[in-house]
């Protein structure tokens, strides 16, 4: 038996308009079932992977698979097992909302297994993304929000081994970005692939267990939440009062600072001891990328053979 | 029946509907309401020294231009739209919907030229003389006629609704087509314009149009208004059969130009554009 091949990987891909390099050289797999983030700042190249992923961009160099084919050559059979949601759709705006995917469904139907349903009933997918009562509704009076719903309902329609979500928040009022969240997480038991942009670390954190840092062209950090806040959090700050008076300091090792602190003599009252967060991590660390410093990501206390995320099959 | 041609019925079901259902249908029927009026305004004043009328030399007229702006302007402009809003790309994501997406607009585009048409021939041949097929054989030659014009014209409005960006592009291609309607003697008889401008006007499918739909709907002895005064039956159809042929050729592959450049930040910007501009 040949084994699954990884949802996604990427080797050495590289991307150039003209003579702007947008990607330098993108290294990474991701396997069956991750929910993954990519995260950097603006015009660091998500959107770009983004595409090359999905088939619609031919990257100028390197390797790149999606579920074991190329995706800019792949055919209509790998279509059908990737879903896509893209942030500025306004389309069918007479078209409502049951009619509308009972009729991109149809195209899925010749896709169908003994085992997986295809494509997802309309009346349990609408329930599923929260579109519940708004089956007639045409897709021009729904919300912004509801509108994004409604597109992860076309992403999700063929039951797709990869999702794909570009910046699904953009635009969203706290609201309805919580919202969209939960519906995001409620996912997770689908088995599906995900991989969002955004660049927003919060959203990230929440929601995906892995995070891939893009910037100046390539991934400059790669590992889950609590990862990159110990490893790329070198630094705390220690705070504390002696007989009144504050003492702050940044060190690279607050125990041994402490203990020193507290073999000295008088009084030491609120004590704060606080690691970086992780939103000061990231952005010290797109700040370094940026400014010109070091981008290797082994600089970052991140080495590729550390990383938790190589699941095997999954 | 294929899933394709299934999801393609009825689209172009549910896009008829929408297209019908509405209060802006009226205004598909205001056009020919129109021209009927100025049919019946001017079905007594003689064409030139003919023994036509203007009104009779008008419904072939009102015809060919029907199927042009329903063929080349409607097609272009609704690629041009769908291009900006999503619509085209959204196909993409979908196996086989991009198929299924143009079977649907070729057959939605055919039923929403013919109807305006119908309304002008059944019109006419209430108000004007002389100004319908009078036998079975002529019936048959204008659906014919009918039927090709329209192959001719759809794949000629989607290979320019793929090449021009935006609605200011729409604007040229319209003004492309109106001087082609004006050089091409469809309202009036092509031998009173220049020779070098009957040139012209003979190697684009509009004159071969007009002319074909001259023949069948006009008595045969309007034919000394023509070029070499005679129909040139085969001629007609050799050119717009031509011009079916380029088009077919080059329809595909500027739709897989422009749709292999659809992507999330083409999208974007597009709508970046409209936000900002206005169109």
């Amino acid at each position: 038996m040949t084994p699954t091949p990884p949802a996604i990987q990427t080797r050495h891909l590289q991307m150039q308009y003209g003579a702007t390099r947008v990607l330098d050289d993108v290294t990474v797999t991701i396997g069956r079932g991750e929910v993954v983030a990519l995260l950097g700042p603006n015009g660091a190249g998500k959107t770009t992977t983004i595409e090359i992923l999905e088939g619609f961009r031919v990257p100028s160099g390197g390797e790149v698979t999606v579920l074991g084919e190329t995706p800019h050559t792949a055919g209509e059979h790998w279509r059908a097992r990737v879903g896509v949601v893209l942030q500025s759709w306004r389309d069918h705006g007479k078209w409502r909302v049951g009619e509308f995917l009972d009729y991109l469904g149809m195209y899925y139907a010749d896709y169908a297994t003994p085992d997986v349903q295809r494509p997802w009933p309309t009346t349990d997918l609408i329930e599923r993304v929260g579109l519940g009562g708004k089956t007639l509704r045409r897709l021009d009076r729904l919300s912004g929000g509801e509108r994004r719903r409604l597109d992860v309902a076309v992403g999700l329609l063929g039951r797709p081994e990869v999702l794909f979500l570009d910046e699904p928040t953009a635009g969203f009022d706290p609201q309805a970005r919580r919202d969209f969240h939960e519906l995001v997480r409620s996912l997770s038991d689908l088995d599906t692939t995900i991989l969002l942009t955004t660049h927003d670390l919060t959203e990230a954190e929440l929601l995906a267990n892995r995070l891939l840092v893009l910037a100046g062209g390539s991934i400059v950090a790669d590992g889950s939440p609590d990862d990159l806040r110990h490893r790329m959090s070198a630094t705390a700050s220690v705070r504390y009062r002696r007989d009144g008076q504050l003492h702050t300091e940044s060190t690279e090792d607050p125990v041994s600072h402490l203990r020193e602190a507290f073999a000295e003599p008088g009084v030491i009252q609120d004590l704060e001891v606080r690691r970086a967060s992780l939103e000061e991590a990231y952005l010290t660390l797109v700040h370094q990328v940026e400014t010109g410093a070091d981008t290797d990501p082994a600089s970052f206390g991140i080495l590729p053979d550390e990383l938790p995320d190589e699941r095997e099959g999954a | 029946m294929p899933t394709v041609v299934r999801a393609g019925l009825r689209r172009a079901r549910i896009e008829l509907r929408q297209q019908i259902m509405t209060p802006m249908a009226l205004f598909v029927l205001l056009g020919p309401a129109v021209m009927l009026a100025v049919l019946y305004w001017l079905r007594d004043s003689p064409l030139m020294e003919s023994a036509l009328s203007v009104g009779q030399f008008l419904v072939p007229a009102y015809l060919a231009f029907g199927i042009i702006s329903g063929g080349v302007l409607g097609v272009s402009g609704e690629i041009t739209t769908e291009r900006d809003d999503g619509t085209l790309l959204r196909a993409k994501t979908v196996p086989h919907a991009m198929t299924g997406h143009l079977f649907a607009k070729f057959f939605v585009s055919i039923v929403t030229t013919l109807l305006p048409m119908t309304v002008i021939i059944v019109g006419a041949s209430f108000l004007v003389d002389g100004v319908t097929p009078t036998t079975t054989w002529g019936w048959i030659r204008l659906l014919l006629l009918s039927v090709l014009t329209i192959a001719a014209m759809l794949p000629l409005g989607a290979v320019l609704g793929s090449i021009f960006k935006g609605p200011i592009a729409l604007l040229w291609t319209t003004m492309v087509i109106y001087g082609l309607c004006a050089v091409s003697g469809l309202f009036y008889p092509i031998t009173a314009l220049p020779v070098w401008l009957q040139w012209i006007a003979q190697v684009f499918p509009v004159y071969w149009l007009g002319l074909g739909f001259r023949s069948v709907i006009l008595p045969a002895e309007a034919v000394v208004l023509e070029i070499g005064e005679s129909w040139r039956t085969w001629e007609t159809f050799g050119m717009l059969g031509l011009w079916v042929v380029i088009g077919l050729v080059l329809a595909p592959i500027a739709l897989r130009r422009m749709s292999r450049r659809q992507s999330g930040s083409a999208l974007a910007s597009a709508r970046e554009r409209v936000l900002t501009r206005g169109y």
